[in-house]
């Protein structure tokens, strides 16, 4: 890989290219777009790029709406091309028929979505209720920390999407500007990485002439339960693909991308919190901090959060006595009052596993407010002292 | 028809209503375009056709697209055919509520873009799937489940919509004229870029009518001028295909549906002068932009 000065967006329409492009010498790619803030740069530099030449057997759509555009990526995908796209927010939530479709159609699409608040009130700053939105649908779901991680999960997504095993889509979260319009040293793939590192994609259901079906037309109840437990059991095999996705990148590019779950100093905390995005790489630093005074606070962050790793998860909490989970994120009215999505998944998995814990839930950083290293700082204060868990506490409000 | 092998489009077990105008529409578009087709169906009668799967009355691929979608689903299929070098058409094939209302935006994209696909409408001026609810395609004083007492509103002229996008070709096809409906098919296959063809569906269940009256409400409507038979090229030619000597009364047509069974006289006056007008606004635009000629 080469290494560039480039922001998240730029990083993820580099790699959509060169990984669309690697599907030349099978049918191709093709890419719906639709300009939506944060999310703009991605198709911009999807477009400058194929005006460069780069995409020599592709297709973008310049469509009226992002519900089009994912139809634009659907139509291309039924007919055996390598497909993506990108959106944020309010986009994504005009998109959402169209983005269960992809999933419910069994197609290896791969979305970009760049973590915006939804409104109104309009605002675009980070939040990550938008592709939350699209948890339970059958769509793998990574929420990156940092450029690179976006693009290598860009070419690991395709290379696990696409699987047999799999054949479910692939939505790339990451925060908007602090990543989205933030540059960092990041490698990127060059389009001889990119072939050699993905498959060809051989849709199996692709339309055929000679094989005449309709795909995703009227089905009974107990085929239509049939078509959504298939979902089920494949999101599971996700877990072995992701492996030979990281072994085949460690052949490739020499270096392993992370597990689905990332731990850090979490073996011996008594104090961890649970992360996701770009608040872990500040509460990083924090544990740092504490460390150094001797505190055992530790951190496991969540970069996949569907599937869930439920086992490797369970495995790196099992120490801890006292579990604090950050959330940017809202879940209105939700039991006990606990608003955070992340901070629901961790109470009922820690719960179903046995584990008896002390978690707390807050709800930090929602419409982009800054998650400093004080409020973490703050937070771990607070766990500190704390007896009994109560509702989510919200920071900043 | 549709119960015969002849078909190159439908096997016998299709869903369909008897006397079903949508059912005429797709045999003639399977004789014309043959097996090499692709089409992509939204929400609508024409994906109830095919029964559920693992069965297809369908003898071709079919994108069962969302309901707003049909158009850009089926250009990105021809997108993907024509960068591999294959050849077939593919048609998106919605009904009136797909294309006058929740598809216009994105088949108005998609016909900006000038895409590569035969968009069929297939107008039954209803939301027959639903149980009939109005569409803007139901025309005045029709009956629905929504507009009980008539519609009070006016169709929109999709065809002139459609054409005023630039569009290589649009043209009204109808089930009782099937030479006329034919060589329109086969005309759209021969152009590149957007094709639009407009179909009136006779439905009998939502006009309600008789089964055996579907051809003769086609011709009916054609011969009152309800729905004109004409093609429209680059926006710049107009050419009207059957022309009648003289129009015969609205009433005649309506006369054959219960859905305009309480159509009161000043309503049907209205309806008459529509047509009319319309009529006469077409003989003018074929005579000041005629078809020069492929």
């Amino acid at each position: 890989m080469k290494q560039e000065l480039c922001t998240a967006n730029y990083a993820g329409g580099w790699t959509f290219t060169v990984a669309g492009n690697a599907n030349r010498k099978a049918r191709g790619c093709g890419s719906g777009i639709y300009p939506i803030t944060p999310q703009t740069e991605v198709v911009e530099t999807v477009v400058a790029l194929n005006e460069k030449g780069m995409l020599e057997k592709g297709r973008i759509f310049h469509v009226e709406s992002e519900h089009s555009a994912m139809a634009a990526c659907i139509g291309v995908s039924i007919e055996g091309a390598r497909s993506f796209t990108a959106t944020s927010s309010n986009g994504a939530a005009y998109m959402a028929e169209n983005i269960l479709c992809a999933a419910l159609y069994r197609l290896p699409i791969v979305m970009q979505v760049v973590n915006r608040t939804l409104g109104p009130p309009w605002n675009i700053w980070a939040e990550q209720g938008d592709s939350l939105m699209f948890r339970d649908w059958g769509w793998i779901q990574i929420y990156c920390e940092d450029n690179q991680e976006l693009v290598d999960h860009v070419l690991m997504s395709f290379f696990i999407s696409e699987n047999h095993k799999v054949l479910l889509p692939t939505m790339l979260c990451v925060d908007a500007f602090i990543l989205s319009h933030t540059m960092m040293p990041t490698l990127l793939p060059t389009q001889e990485e990119a072939d050699r590192y993905l498959p060809l994609l051989d849709l199996p259901h692709r339309l055929n002439p000679e094989k005449p079906v309709t795909v995703g037309g009227l089905t009974q109840p107990r085929v239509t339960a049939s078509h959504r437990k298939d979902m089920e059991r494949d999101l599971g095999n996700v877990f072995e693909v992701y492996t030979s996705a990281q072994d085949r990148f460690e052949e490739v590019f020499g270096r392993r991308p992370s597990d689905p779950i990332v731990g850090y100093k979490h073996e011996d905390a008594e104090t961890l919190l649970i992360t996701s995005s770009t608040i872990s790489s500040t509460t990083r630093r924090v544990i740092d901090e504490r460390r150094a005074k001797g505190e055992k606070v530790g951190m496991v962050r969540i970069k996949m959060l569907r599937p869930f790793p439920t086992e490797s998860f369970v495995n790196m909490c099992k120490n801890a006595p006292k579990i604090g989970v950050l959330d940017r994120n809202t879940a209105l009215g939700a039991p006990h009052g606990i608003a955070g999505i992340f901070a629901q998944e961790v109470i009922a998995t820690l719960a179903f596993a046995g584990q008896k814990k002390f978690i707390q839930s807050y709800v930090v950083g929602i419409g982009g407010m800054d998650v400093t290293a004080p409020l973490i700082h703050e937070i771990i204060d607070e766990l500190v002292c704390a007896e009994t868990p109560g509702p989510s506490i919200w920071k900043g409000v | 028809m549709a119960g015969e092998n002849r078909s190159q489009l439908l096997c016998a077990e299709n869903t369909n209503c008897a006397g079903c105008g949508m059912s005429l529409a797709l045999n003639f578009i399977g004789d014309v375009l043959g097996r090499k087709m692709k089409m992509a169906i939204p929400a609508c009668c024409g994906v109830v056709t095919p029964h559920s799967f693992p069965y297809s009355a369908y003898k071709v691929p079919v994108m069962a697209a969302t309901f707003a979608s049909s158009s850009v689903v089926a250009s990105a299929i021809k997108a993907v055919q024509d960068m591999n070098g294959e050849t077939g058409h593919v048609v998106a094939f919605a009904g009136d509520g797909g294309t006058f209302d929740i598809g216009m935006a994105c088949l108005s994209g998609t016909a900006e873009r000038n895409e590569d696909i035969i968009y069929v409408c297939y107008d039954n001026e209803v939301y027959g799937n639903t149980g009939a609810q109005r569409s803007s395609a139901t025309p005045m004083g029709a009956s629905t489940t929504t507009t009980p007492g008539g519609k009070a509103e006016r169709k929109k002229d999709i065809v002139a919509i459609m054409a005023e996008h630039r569009v290589p070709y649009a043209a009204t096809l109808s089930v009782s004229y099937p030479e006329d409906f034919m060589r329109k098919v086969k005309t759209a296959s021969e152009i590149k870029g957007f094709k639009f063809l407009h179909i009136l569906s006779p439905c009998i269940p939502n006009w309600k009518s008789e089964p055996s009256d579907t051809v003769k409400l086609g011709r009916l409507a054609v011969e009152a001028g309800v729905f004109p038979l004409y093609e429209i090229f680059n926006r710049s030619e107009y050419r009207i295909t059957v022309k009648p000597e003289k129009l015969r009364p609205v009433s005649e047509y309506l006369a054959l549906q219960k859905r305009f069974a309480k159509v009161p006289a000043e309503t049907l006056a209205l309806y008459q002068k529509d047509v009319t007008q319309n009529w006469e606004r077409l003989l003018k635009l074929e005579s000041v932009f005629p078809f020069l000629g492929k």
